[in-house]
């Protein structure tokens, strides 16, 4: 099965990048956008065990490594 | 003073990092490889800068999680002291050996030049060929230099006065433009609770030959053997 991992800033933590595509996107023209935030997605496929011991394997996957605690948030989703 | 470089695919600034421990302590440091898994005999570690891992996932992710930063967790815990620059500050932030994070540049620019830095404590075996306040002139080179932490993080490490360097102007004033990358509170280096820990952005390692162009670098390497031998 498929793992998605959507990490992504915390609120209140600056995100340049999300500005300056905001930035662009008012450049081109495009209008009513609010703040713009990037956050990246990673896939993983899980080749063993079920849907619970997938969910608690890549748990622990953002915990150590996918995800920094101090300045972004992870969301998992299993297909 | 035995110094041991830690080199992970992806550093670069290791030679010039060896270049000024020989020219404060006369050694050659001895250089290791990311993938061992023994430090030798050493009285400081150091990460240098670079883009270890080409920066993958997060600067300093991968580099943190590699098999020699075990012992050097393991060094440090036991009081070995441990200098990490700019790359090398990274890594240790992504170790959970330094608190907060380095975020990219408030500009989203990579910058090389010549910064101000003023000296926030000498009270350390890193800063102590230093007066707290000076104004120091180092270059910085980074595209994620930005430091972050919570407030309650950045009370703290000022309360207990971990904050080792400030970014400044010429004049050693923190200045809004003489913040160089937009960090919390002007910071350029903290120190751990033990303060054998340091990590900062800028490299002093990189202005300790009067042929490129200063030496205000120098006081870091020469306070280090000093306080060590």
């Amino acid at each position: 099965m498929k793992a998605r991992v959507h990490v992504s800033l915390k609120s209140g933590v600056l995100d340049p990048q999300g500005k300056a595509i905001g930035n662009a996107l008012a450049s081109l023209g495009f209008t009513g956008i609010g703040e713009v935030r990037q956050g990246k997605l990673i896939e993983i496929e899980i080749t063993d065990g079920d849907r619970a011991s997938a969910r608690a394997k890549v748990e622990a996957m953002c915990k150590e490594l996918l995800a920094n605690p101090v300045i972004e948030n992870y969301a998992i989703e299993l297909e | 003073m035995k110094a041991a470089v830690v080199i992970f695919p992806g550093s670069n600034r290791e030679r010039d990092v060896c270049a000024a421990l020989k020219r404060a302590s006369g050694q050659d440091p001895a250089i290791v490889w990311h993938r061992d898994t023994e430090l030798p005999p050493a009285d400081l570690i150091v990460l240098p800068g670079g883009f270890a891992y080409g920066d993958y996932l997060r600067c300093g992710a991968m580099a943190a999680h590699s098999p020699i930063m075990r012992e050097v967790k393991a060094r440090a815990q036991k009081g070995v002291p441990v200098l990490g620059i700019c790359n090398g500050f990274q890594v240790l932030t992504e170790a959970g050996m330094l608190p907060g994070a380095l975020l990219a540049n408030r500009t989203l620019s990579f910058i090389c030049r010549d910064v101000h830095l003023r000296i926030e404590t000498s009270q350390t075996l890193f800063t102590c060929g230093y007066e707290t306040g000076q104004a120091i002139r180092v270059p910085v080179a980074h595209g994620e230099g930005n430091y972050t932490a919570d407030p309650e993080t950045l009370d703290r490490l000022e309360g207990e006065g971990r904050v080792a360097f400030r970014y400044c102007s010429a004049e050693g004033e923190l200045t809004d433009e003489g913040n160089v990358n937009g960090s919390a509170r002007s910071i350029a280096g903290i120190l751990n609770e033990t303060r054998t820990v340091l990590g900062m952005m800028p490299h002093p390692e990189n202005v300790t030959d009067p042929l490129l162009g200063g030496t205000d670098g120098q006081g870091l390497f020469n306070g280090i053997v000093s306080a060590l031998q």
